[in-house]
């Protein structure tokens, strides 16, 4: 059995609590930490983790890592501040790096 | 171009043919898993994106309800409604093959069936807006679960073809020439050291049969006589 695990701040995730999802709430005082956390997550059992776009700017380094292995599948979401495409430039590079050029959302 | 110095040996020629034989079928088949993981990948990366785009939208929409809601109710009002989840999920992992890649499948089941439990707050003191907000994410939740499986397996599928176009382009451009080059250059070493003890079998013969017969010295004898 395995669980879906959100991060991000609190104005963004805390409606996926009430679905059921295990919330992580980030904010300045502790962001710190959420590289962190993603690692002991990523050990625990938490096959799917969701995480803001606007965490997942200051881990680019953790997310990068768990990018090609089996698991967990980390997937950005937008948060409360607006979407900023980057979930969007993360399929985009996926092709990049299997094509060798954008050939999917045309140079956008 | 033969970088590293070949043993111009029978022996070695033979190892190469051998070589050159499967890095020239390892090679087609590389090529092969390539073609076809790229197939795949294109139709699971358009996948994505479509599910990317419809998952963005609906929360989108979705926190637009949860600022609607909390601008009408008091912060704490909102944290003391979602303070104690009643719906719990948990989900299982399964994994398929695509081109001897293991991809995720992810499947969930809810604590309860009751569609209701995701509502762990009394109605009468909160807003309807977070009813709906709520609801929206529930609706949304099948789609970000396959979202997450499909953008899973294509980061997966992209560093897998990565790697296998490495090989293919290894295989290709380096490796099969190079072996090539190396077979060349020891048949022509071969062919070369052939003729060579052919040509000084000739000269010793051509010794040995001076040395038993004398031929020059009757040779030279039948001359004189002819001119005397």
């Amino acid at each position: 059995m395995s669980k879906i695990a959100v991060m991000g701040d609190w104005d963004s995730i805390y409606g996926f609590g009430a679905l059921g999802l295990d919330t992580f709430r980030f904010d300045e005082s502790n962001i710190e930490e959420a590289g962190r956390l993603l690692r002991r997550l990523s050990e625990q059992d938490y096959a799917v983790i969701y995480i803001t776009e606007a965490l997942a700017a200051r881990v680019p380094n953790e997310i990068e890592h768990y990018r090609t292995l089996p698991s967990p599948a980390i997937i950005l979401i937008p948060g409360i501040s607006g979407n900023t495409g980057q979930g969007l430039a993360a399929v985009k590079k996926s092709v990049e790096q299997a094509v060798g050029s954008d050939i999917i959302f045309g140079g956008k | 171009m033969a970088t590293k110095t070949v043993n111009p040996t029978r022996m070695e020629l033979t190892r190469l043919k051998k070589k050159l034989t499967t890095a020239r079928r390892g090679h087609k088949l590389l090529k092969d898993k390539r073609d076809e993981l790229m197939r795949q990948f294109l139709d699971l990366v358009r996948q994505n994106k479509d599910l990317r785009e419809k998952v963005e939208k609906g929360i989108g929409e979705s926190n637009k309800s949860f600022a609607l809601a909390a601008s009408g109710m008091s912060q704490e009002a909102v944290r003391v409604a979602f303070m104690t989840p009643r719906q719990e999920i948990q989900m299982t992992t399964a994994t398929k093959n695509i081109m001897s890649v293991d991809v995720p499948i992810y499947s969930y089941t809810t604590r309860t069936s009751d569609p209701n439990d995701i509502y762990s707050y009394g109605f009468a003191f909160t807003s309807s807006d977070l009813d709906m907000a709520v609801a929206g994410l529930a609706e949304l939740l099948p789609d970000m679960m396959r979202l997450a499986e499909s953008e899973k397996t294509c980061q997966l599928l992209a560093a897998e073809i990565e790697k296998t176009r490495r090989r293919v382009n290894a295989l290709e451009h380096v490796m099969i020439p190079q072996m090539e080059q190396n077979i060349k250059f020891i048949t022509m070493k071969l062919d070369e050291a052939e003729r060579s003890s052919q040509t000084r079998l000739m000269k010793v013969k051509d010794m040995m049969l001076e040395d038993a017969h004398h031929y020059e010295e009757k040779e030279e004898a039948r001359f004189g006589e002819q001119v005397s």
